[in-house]
C-alpha cells in the first residue's frame, strides 16, 4: 500500500491538472467552486473529525473571508495581502468564538457557532454602508501575479488547483505533526490523552480556529470566482451544507471532505432531470447513508472492501467462546 | 404603558407556543441525547396536515386537526424513532444530528413540491375578536394560544411527575441503565417522549399558523427560536424550556419595537451567547457533570 501511494498521489493531481481541459466554462467553474467548498470541508474536518467539536459556522469563516477580500481589492490592494488577512481574521474570531464555548460542555461550540453564524448574516445585511446590504459587493477583479492575469475561468482553476493543494499540503503536514496526532488521541480518547498531559481545552480551540481559517481561505477564493457576494450565501444553510460534506464523505478522513463536496457540488447536477424533486432525493439519500454507513462513504467504501477482501479467519468455534 | 402591556401579552403568546416546541426538543434531548434539527419542520408539517384534511377530505376544521395529530403522532412520532433515530443511535450524536438536517430538508422541500410554495391562510382557532382593556388592544386570539400553551404545557408537567408512566419516564431519560434494571420498560418510555414531542409539536402548529400563515419555510425560523429557548431556559429541564420560551417571545417582540427592526432577530441569538458565557446550564437548569 505505502508504495502505491506516490503513484496514486501523482495520477491524482495529474488528473486535477488535466480535470478541466476541453470542458465548458460552466464545468471548469463548478470545478473551482468543489475545489474551494473541498478547502472549507478540509477545515471543518479539522474540527470535527479530529477534534470531534461541531461547528455550525464554516460558512460564516466563508463570509469573513470573502467580504474582507472583497473590501480590500475594490480598495486595490492585491489579492495575495487581502487573502492573508482574511485567513488571520478568520483565525482570530475562531479563537474569540471557541475560547468561551469550549470552557463548558462540549456540544457548546454548536449552539455559539449556530447564533455566530445568524448575527453575521444579519450584520452583513443590515450595515449596508460597508457591505452593501443584501445587494452585496460586486466588480471585484480576479488577481493577477507577475503579470499573469487569472482572468479566464482556465487560469483561475489552476489558480485554485495551486491554493488547494497547498492548502491540503498544509492540512496532511499539520495531521502528522505529533500536534496533529494529539488531535487524534483527543478524540479517541480524550481521558487517557489528558492524563498524558495534553490540553484538551487548547488543542481542541487551535483545531477549530485552524479550521476556521481554512474557511477564511475558501471565502477568499469565493470572492475573486463568483465576483459578486451577498450575504445570503454564507447563511446558515451553507454552513449545514458544509458540514454535511463532510460528514456524507467520512469525517476524520483525509480525503473524506474532498469526495463530499464532490458529491455535494455535482448531485444536484446529476440529479437536475429530477427537476423540483432532487431536493428531496439528495435527502432521502444522505438520511439512508447516515443510517447505514455513519462513517460516510469512505467509511463505507471501507467496509465493503473489507468484505470483499480474503483474509486468515480465526477458528469459527473459538468466536463463540470469545463472546461467552 | 398601554403600549407595553399591549407588546407584553403579544411577546407571551408568541413565546408560550415557541415553548411547546421547545419542550419537545428539550424531552427528545432528555430520552435519546436527539438533537433534533428538524424541530421547526416538525411545527410546520402538522399545519399542511389540517390544510390537506381540510381541502382534499373536505373535512371541517376540527375533524381535520384531529387527522393532523393522528398523522403526526405516527409520522412524527413513530416513524421518525423507528426508522431514524433507533437504527443511529449507537453510532453517537454526529450521524443523526446530520440525519435530523437532512429530515429538515426533506420535509420542507416536500410540503413545497406538493402541496404549494406559497404562503397558505389558516382558519383561526379562536374568534378574532379585539378588547380594549385600559388603553391596550388585547386580542382573544392571544390570550387563548396563551391558555392553550400552558394548558397543555402544565398537563405535561403534571403527567411528568404525578403518574407512573411519566416518572418512569423521568427514571429512564436520567438513567436508562438503572431504569431498565428496576423493570422500566426503556424503549417504550422513550416511545412516549416522541409520541408526546409529535403532539406538542403539531399543537404548535395549530396556534401558531393562523398568525404567521402555513409556508413550507416557516420550520427556519421556528426550529432556531425553539433551540435557543431550550439552552437558554436549561437544557435539562422542561419548566426552563417554558421559562425560555416565554423570555424570547417577550424579547422579541420588545426588541421590534424599542430597539431595532432590523436586529430584531439579533436579540434572542445575544441572549443565548450571553446565557452560554454566563449560565451555560441555562436560568433554570442544573449542571450536567462534564463528559471528558
Amino acid at each position: 500500500m505505502t508504495r502505491l501511494q506516490p503513484v496514486l498521489f501523482v495520477l491524482g493531481i495529474a488528473a486535477l491538472v488535466l480535470a478541466p481541459i476541453g470542458q465548458g466554462n460552466y464545468i471548469v467553474y463548478t470545478l473551482c467552486s468543489w475545489l474551494l467548498f473541498s478547502i472549507a470541508a478540509m477545515g471543518l474536518n479539522l474540527t470535527l473529525g479530529y477534534a470531534g467539536q461541531v461547528s455550525l459556522a464554516q460558512a460564516a469563516f466563508m463570509g469573513i473571508g470573502a467580504y474582507i477580500t472583497s473590501l480590500l481589492t475594490l480598495a486595490g490592494i492585491h489579492w495575495g495581502l487581502a487573502a492573508i488577512l482574511s485567513i488571520a481574521a478568520s483565525f482570530a474570531v475562531g479563537l474569540m468564538l471557541g475560547y468561551p464555548a469550549l470552557r463548558v460542555q462540549h456540544h457548546f461550540l454548536a449552539f455559539v457557532t449556530l447564533a455566530f453564524n445568524t448575527l453575521l448574516f444579519l450584520v452583513l445585511r443590515n450595515e449596508e454602508e460597508i457591505t452593501g446590504g443584501s445587494f452585496g459587493l460586486s466588480g471585484m477583479e480576479r488577481p493577477s501575479f507577475f503579470g499573469v492575469s487569472t482572468d479566464t475561468n482556465m487560469a483561475f482553476y489552476y489558480f485554485s488547483l495551486v491554493c488547494f493543494l497547498i492548502a491540503a499540503f498544509a492540512m496532511w503536514w499539520i495531521l502528522r505533526s505529533p500536534w496533529g496526532r494529539a488531535f487524534k488521541a483527543l478524540r479517541e480518547n480524550p481521558i487517557r490523552a489528558e492524563s498524558l498531559g495534553l490540553k484538551i481545552r487548547r488543542q481542541t480551540l487551535l483545531a477549530f480556529a485552524i479550521g476556521s481559517a481554512f474557511g477564511g481561505l475558501a471565502g477568499a477564493l469565493q470572492a475573486p470566482l463568483v465576483q459578486f457576494i451577498e450575504p445570503g450565501s454564507f447563511a446558515l444553510i451553507h454552513s449545514l451544507k458544509l458540514l454535511l460534506m463532510v460528514v456524507v464523505g467520512g469525517s476524520g478522513f483525509f480525503f473524506g471532505p474532498m469526495l463530499g463536496a464532490a458529491v455535494v457540488i455535482l448531485l444536484p447536477e446529476v440529479l437536475r432531470f429530477t427537476e423540483g424533486y432532487y431536493l428531496i432525493i439528495y435527502s432521502v439519500l444522505v438520511i439512508v447513508l447516515m443510517v447505514y454507513s455513519p462513517s460516510g462513504l469512505i467509511g463505507l467504501g471501507r467496509r465493503i472492501a473489507e468484505k470483499l477482501k480474503p483474509r486468515h479467519e480465526a477458528r469459527r468455534d473459538l468466536q463463540q467462546g470469545v463472546q461467552l | 404603558m398601554a403600549e407595553l402591556i399591549q407588546i407584553l401579552i403579544s411577546g407571551l403568546a408568541a413565546g408560550s407556543i415557541y415553548a411547546l416546541a421547545a419542550v419537545g426538543f428539550t424531552l427528545l434531548w432528555q430520552a435519546s441525547q436527539t438533537i433534533n434539527f428538524a424541530q421547526g419542520e416538525f411545527v410546520m408539517l402538522p399545519a399542511f396536515f389540517v390544510l390537506v384534511g381540510m381541502t382534499v377530505f373536505g373535512l371541517p376544521l376540527w375533524p381535520s386537526v384531529f387527522l393532523a395529530l393522528a398523522l403526526s403522532l405516527v409520522i412524527l412520532g413513530v416513524a421518525f424513532k423507528r426508522l431514524i433515530v433507533e437504527p443511529m443511535l449507537p453510532h453517537g450524536t454526529l450521524p443523526l444530528v446530520i440525519a435530523t438536517i437532512a429530515l429538515g430538508l426533506l420535509m420542507k422541500e416536500s410540503v413545497k413540491e406538493f402541496y404549494g410554495a406559497t404562503a397558505q391562510p389558516f382558519p383561526a382557532i379562536f374568534p378574532q375578536t379585539v378588547y380594549h382593556v385600559a388603553g391596550a388592544s388585547v386580542s382573544l386570539q392571544d390570550i387563548g394560544n396563551l391558555i392553550v400553551s400552558m394548558l397543555a404545557i402544565g398537563g405535561l408537567q403534571l403527567f411528568l411527575n404525578r403518574t407512573r408512566t411519566g416518572r418512569c419516564m423521568q427514571a429512564s431519560a436520567q438513567n436508562p441503565a438503572v431504569a431498565e434494571i428496576l423493570g422500566v420498560n426503556v424503549k417504550r418510555m422513550v416511545l412516549y417522549t416522541f409520541l408526546i414531542n409529535a403532539a406538542l409539536a403539531t399543537i404548535a402548529s395549530v396556534l401558531i399558523s393562523p398568525i404567521y400563515l402555513a409556508k413550507f419555510s416557516n420550520g427556519e425560523t421556528l426550529g432556531l427560536v425553539a433551540f435557543i429557548a431550550a439552552i437558554v431556559g436549561g437544557f435539562n429541564q422542561i419548566r426552563g424550556a417554558l421559562v425560555g420560551g416565554l423570555l424570547i417571545g417577550v424579547i422579541d417582540n420588545v426588541s421590534a419595537v424599542y430597539i431595532s427592526a432590523e436586529y430584531r432577530s439579533a436579540m434572542p441569538l445575544i441572549l443565548l451567547i450571553a446565557i452560554i458565557l454566563l449560565r451555560p446550564q441555562g436560568l433554570l437548569g442544573t449542571p450536567e457533570g462534564r463528559t471528558v
